[in-house]
């Protein structure tokens, strides 16, 4: 019999729970998050001009880079600032 | 060996004169009569067999070894060994049969009359390499904190750590209590140091996780330190692992060794260099992604973190070093380009996959030859890439490094001739020079008129920018 040595990192990842659905969105915050790939930007305008004519608060941010996980500031300031976020991934 | 092993209160040894013999040896048997003459002589005598519990006689305080535990903790290599121990110190060995050695470590003379001046000892059991490696895991296994998975008898280990997932699509070997302590030999640092925190779900990564993963690699123990270093710099977030890794883009590391120890620990630098064949460059490369995939998580296919749309056969791992010992006249190795004083053992990280060939068997001056390279680039300076040359890496063969050196080009004038033109050409300024823009490795076979490119992935601040690291060799 062989014993071996786990190579892993011997975690078990929690599933999260979904927030719950708030039944009115009316009012809220929505956050614009662009990853900063090229032309997200054009989608994001076009989101925010939607958004506001439907009466939401819009804040827009910005990851320095598409490449790297998103700042750790960054994300407490968006989950402080806003209700709900949308995020551009595509070019 | 560690501290804790040698502290083991189980070797414990008692003051006075301490021996280790085994029967199966003739220079113990020999010896044996001069034992117990110390004994009535009145030295504080106790003997230790590693065999036969009656052996040898005439010696009242006999104990018997039997599961090595003292050999192991003291470090016994040969029998006879007789040690001083003050204080419960050891204050002095010698091994084999020497009358002067054993007079002086005992005090007494005129001891073992009749007997040769000198006669050598035999192998210690503890370290007979049949049982070498068991001693280790039996004394030393407790260092290793990963979780132990026992295989069925009846599961083929190999098939087995496929069905874990734990491989890249390669065989591995299987990485046995026995091997990681082997592998850890390798290196000075604790198993349960913190190499760094490794993507895509950011999970802090021992030494001793390295070692698995390095075993399963293929390498051997005298890599270790080359991979440590590796992870290291993979991890930073200059070089950027996690980008290069989630990318749809097609690379992956490639490592760069400089120093001596590359030549020491046997890395190719010259024929085939990009390619199958030397065990090191085979198996560093392929560690470090190992530990990205298994650590990190980091897994390409359909569920996995890996989006890369084609990737490439250099992603199972590339590492290669640069050929030092033969550079031309006023070439400098890429570390010293990077800023380390020659002669230090650094690793260099680049996102890149390849080789592309760069060929030109005409050209017998620099001034002609740097145009093969200007054309090679420009074809790669696109607009995706924000027409940066950073994101390239020149291998210059040899028969391509003569043509350049005989002109008195070395590394930085090839590195500004091409962007002067490549830019040129472009209608850009060049960019101010930098050592990695583009790196310049002089590696490969010494027939063949060509040199290779490697094409990189997105570079600068926001994707991966070329590292050189330190090695450590030492505590």
């Amino acid at each position: 019999m062989t014993v071996v040595l786990d190579p892993t990192n011997e975690q078990r990842p929690v599933t999260r729970q979904r927030s719950e659905r708030a039944a009115v969105i009316d009012g809220m915050t929505v956050g614009l998050l662009d990853i900063s790939k090229p032309r997200g930007n054009v989608f994001l305008d076009r989101l925010q001009e939607l958004l506001e004519e439907r009466g939401f608060g819009v804040k827009r941010y910005a990851k320095p880079t598409f490449t790297k996980p998103a700042p750790a500031d960054l994300r407490h300031q968006i989950s402080q600032e806003c209700n709900l976020v949308i995020e551009a991934l595509a070019d | 060996m560690t501290s804790s092993a040698l502290n083991s209160p189980a070797a414990a040894l008692a003051d006075g004169v301490i021996a280790v013999v085994k029967r199966d040896c003739p220079t113990c048997e020999l010896v044996a009569p001069v034992l117990a003459e110390l004994e009535r002589r009145g030295v504080a005598l106790t003997v230790y067999t590693q065999d036969d519990p009656a052996f040898p006689e005439g010696v009242t305080r006999l104990l018997h070894d039997e599961d090595l535990a003292v050999s192991y903790h003291h470090a016994i290599e040969t029998v006879p060994t007789l040690l001083r121990v003050e204080a419960g110190q050891e204050s002095a060995r010698t091994e084999g049969w020497s009358r002067p050695a054993w007079e002086q470590l005992t005090g007494i003379d005129g001891l073992g009359t009749g007997l040769p001046e000198h006669r050598p000892g035999c192998g210690s059991l503890s370290v007979d390499p049949a049982i070498a490696d068991q001693l280790r895991v039996r004394f030393e296994g407790g260092i290793l904190h990963a979780r132990r998975l026992e295989l069925a008898s009846l599961e083929d280990e190999m098939e087995a750590l496929f069905e874990r997932e734990w491989t890249d699509g390669l065989p591995v070997v299987p990485p046995t209590e026995a091997r990681v302590l082997r592998m850890l030999e390798g290196t000075h640092r604790s198993p349960d140091e913190i190499v760094a925190v490794v993507p895509p779900q950011l999970v802090p990564c021992t030494v001793e996780k390295v070692a698995i993963n390095a075993v399963m690699a293929g390498c051997k123990p005298e890599y270790l330190p080359v991979v440590l270093a590796a992870v290291e710099a993979a991890c930073t977030d200059t070089f950027n692992i996690h980008g290069l890794l989630c990318t749809t883009y097609f690379s992956g590391p490639l490592l760069i060794v400089n120093g001596p120890l590359a030549d020491c620990i046997g890395m190719a630098s010259g024929h085939n260099v990009l390619g199958q064949g030397n065990r090191a460059n085979s198996t560093i490369g392929r560690a470090l992604q190992l530990v990205i995939r298994n650590v990190g998580g980091g897994r390409p296919g359909r569920h996995g973190i890996d989006r890369s749309a084609f990737g490439a056969p250099s992603k199972l791992g590339w590492a290669i070093s640069e050929n030092e010992a033969d550079l031309p006249a006023g070439w400098v190795p890429m570390s010293v380009e990077a800023g380390y004083p020659v002669g230090t053992d650094t690793v260099a990280l680049f996102a890149g996959h390849g080789p592309s060939a760069v060929v030109d068997q005409l050209s017998r001056r620099a001034e002609d030859l740097i145009e093969a390279f200007v054309r090679k680039v420009s074809a790669n300076i696109d607009l995706f890439f924000a027409r940066r040359i950073d994101n390239m890496l020149l291998v210059i063969g040899p028969e391509h490094g003569r043509v350049f050196a005989e002109d008195g080009w070395d590394k930085a004038r090839i590195r500004a001739e091409l962007n002067e033109r490549v830019f040129a050409q472009i209608g850009k300024p060049a960019p101010a020079p930098r050592w990695d823009g583009p790196a310049i490795v002089y590696a490969g076979g010494d027939a063949g008129l060509f040199s290779a490119l490697i094409e990189g992935w997105v570079s600068g601040p926001t994707g991966s920018q070329m590292i050189c690291h330190p090695i450590r060799t030492s505590a």
